[in-house]
């Protein structure tokens, strides 16, 4: 053993695997199906999950291991900017509140188990049905992989080295999600959600009296980024835009990710979705909490390696031995579920609108349950060995782009719940517009996420996801008032 | 009408320069954290006033 692994800490962190792993392959009798081998079962638990296991699912499954690390980290690094996920991650829910039980209900009445089948039903579209789905696996791949980044920290940080570790957890994760689908990640979710709450609560209480309370926290924070001649605890004029444009576009794509849509249509109704927008705010209070361990990592005087080390470093510097452990447990166990809920969203869209429409056309729902399971199984050794083989900064630049790719299905997935105006051929264009105009913008700055234009009052940055979803608009309704003019677009659409 | 209420959270979060303050403090927040942090429970309670109106319309 190493000499700097802790005992104490790895038991810990043993025992809790341990446990979730048996909960995982325990899960496909819980809430037990007629039969675990249809999509409805596998792929949405049956579409009956109340409000108390859709908050833990949504919550577990949206806030990421990867943001437990990350987010404290940017705001370690550069301070206020970093806290835009915090606007962010309140917005959201007006818009869930508004948009997704409409959703949910058009999913439900037909029979939908994705955005595309979503699609499809609205627009009676392949080639818009294609696009969406193909733009929620590529937009989810490199999030997998975001969650394996969570783990490896979390692991490293437990004095484990090497990549033996990581791939045993995650062969363990895909062999229970490919036996229970995603009741194995709803069960789990109750396991890694208190323990991120007790983590965060723990931290909160005890780190300011060793630190000195919150208001030297924030002295200290000040203090390092004006030693290190950027960054500060407010914004700086120029970062105003950024940080608005980014919560916004951010809030939009949030519930278009395959992850996040499963979890709203495994609900078991309307009201459950709106109860959740009225309570999954909770998680995001913990996640301004988090944020600030970014600050108590200046306050501690940490010296780092790594940005992304500043919670595990302040966990160690902190908690004692057997309690680092929980917390680091806390975070690898809280990359199974993401990680979980993104392979068998990515799997139903796969299944539904790719192999069901262009392969195999008459597979009944038996077979259907059966290539998502293999599927999902594929999708997560394909994220590991992104991880394995390729530089992270790769994931890390994926992940960026796939933001603004998911943002340009929002068109085509929300605006048929409202309006019987667009037609499929100007989402369609709209779509590959805002795709393809975005993904050149951000590679032409350097795969940055801001793209500096001017209005006429000098240049000011706006979240690239932001202004490609605005051009994929106006040119989706430039299009179909094109179209309108003429009468075979008409013909088209009603024979859609 | 009283869906409108949902926007007010978009509303009070996009006027960052009103926020983008070190005072007034609270607790040794600066305005800027504590401002946005109460912005949490409030969205929750505007949710809910919505949400108790609209339920039963299905």
């Amino acid at each position: 053993m190493p000499a700097n692994v802790d005992p104490a800490a790895l038991a810990v962190f043993i025992a809790l695997f341990v446990l979730v792993t048996g909960m995982g392959f325990v899960a496909s009798r819980w809430r037990k199906p007629e039969t675990l081998a249809h999509l409805d079962e596998w792929g949405l638990g049956g579409r009956k999950f109340g409000t108390w296991i859709t908050w833990f699912l949504v919550g577990g499954d949206f806030y990421t291991a990867y943001t437990v690390i990350a987010v404290p980290a940017l705001v370690y690094a550069v301070g206020a900017y970093g806290f835009f996920a915090l606007p962010y991650t309140i917005i959201v829910y007006p818009f869930v509140f508004a948009v997704m039980p409409v959703l949910w209900k058009v999913a439900k009445d037909k029979g939908f188990v994705t955005a595309g089948d979503v699609v499809r039903g609205a627009y009676g579209s392949r080639g818009l049905e294609l696009a969406v789905a193909a733009t929620g696996v590529l937009a989810t791949m490199p999030y997998i992989a975001l969650q394996l980044i969570g783990m490896e920290v979390a692991i490293k940080a437990l004095g484990l080295h090497g990549e033996i570790p990581l791939i045993l957890a995650f062969l363990v994760l895909a062999l229970y999600t490919y036996s229970s689908g995603l009741r194995a990640p709803a069960l789990i979710a109750f396991v890694k959600d208190i323990m991120i709450y007790i983590v965060v609560i723990a931290a909160i209480a005890i780190v300011p009296s060793k630190l000195g309370g919150y208001g030297e926290i924030f002295t200290a924070a000040d203090a390092a980024f004006k030693a290190k001649g950027s960054g500060g605890i407010l914004l700086s004029p120029a970062q105003v835009f950024p940080y608005a444009s980014l919560a916004l576009g951010s809030a939009l794509a949030a519930f278009m990710y395959p992850h996040t849509l499963t979890g709203i249509f495994a609900s078991s109704g309307g009201n459950t979705i709106r109860k959740n927008a009225v309570m999954l705010p909770a998680y995001t209070l913990l996640l301004g909490l988090l944020a600030l361990l970014g600050y108590m990592g200046h306050a501690a005087g940490l010296k780092l390696a790594s940005n992304n080390d500043v919670v595990p470093a302040l966990f160690k510097v902190l908690f004692s031995g057997w309690f680092a452990g929980f917390a680091f447990s806390a975070i690898a166990i809280g990359a199974l579920v993401p990680a979980a809920v993104m392979s068998i969203g990515a799997a139903n869209l796969f299944t539904r609108n790719f192999w069901k429409v262009w392969i195999n056309p008459s597979i009944m729902p038996e077979g259907e349950a059966k290539v998502a399971k293999i599927t999902s199984m594929l999708v997560k050794v394909g994220a590991l060995l992104a991880i394995l083989l390729m530089p992270t900064q790769f994931a890390l630049d994926l992940q960026l782009l796939g933001g603004l790719w998911i943002l340009q299905t929002l068109p085509a997935l929300v605006f048929g719940l409202y309006l019987n105006w667009f037609s499929s051929r100007a989402l369609l264009i709209g779509w590959a517009v805002g795709l393809l105009g975005g993904s050149w913008l951000a590679w032409s700055d350097g795969l940055k996420p801001l793209h500096s234009i001017d209005f006429g009052a000098g240049p000011v940055a706006i979240y690239t996801g932001l202004l490609a979803l605005a051009l994929n608009i106006v040119v989706a309704v430039a299009v179909n008032l094109a179209l309108k003019g003429l009468p075979q677009a008409r013909l088209s659409r009603e024979s859609a | 009408m009283i869906r409108l209420l949902l926007l007010l959270p978009f509303i009070g979060l996009m006027i960052v320069p009103f926020y983008n303050l070190r005072e007034p403090m609270l607790f040794g927040f600066p305005f800027f954290y504590w401002y946005q942090l109460a912005w949490v429970p409030l969205t929750s309670l505007l949710t809910y006033i919505v949400y108790r109106r609209v339920r039963d319309a299905g």
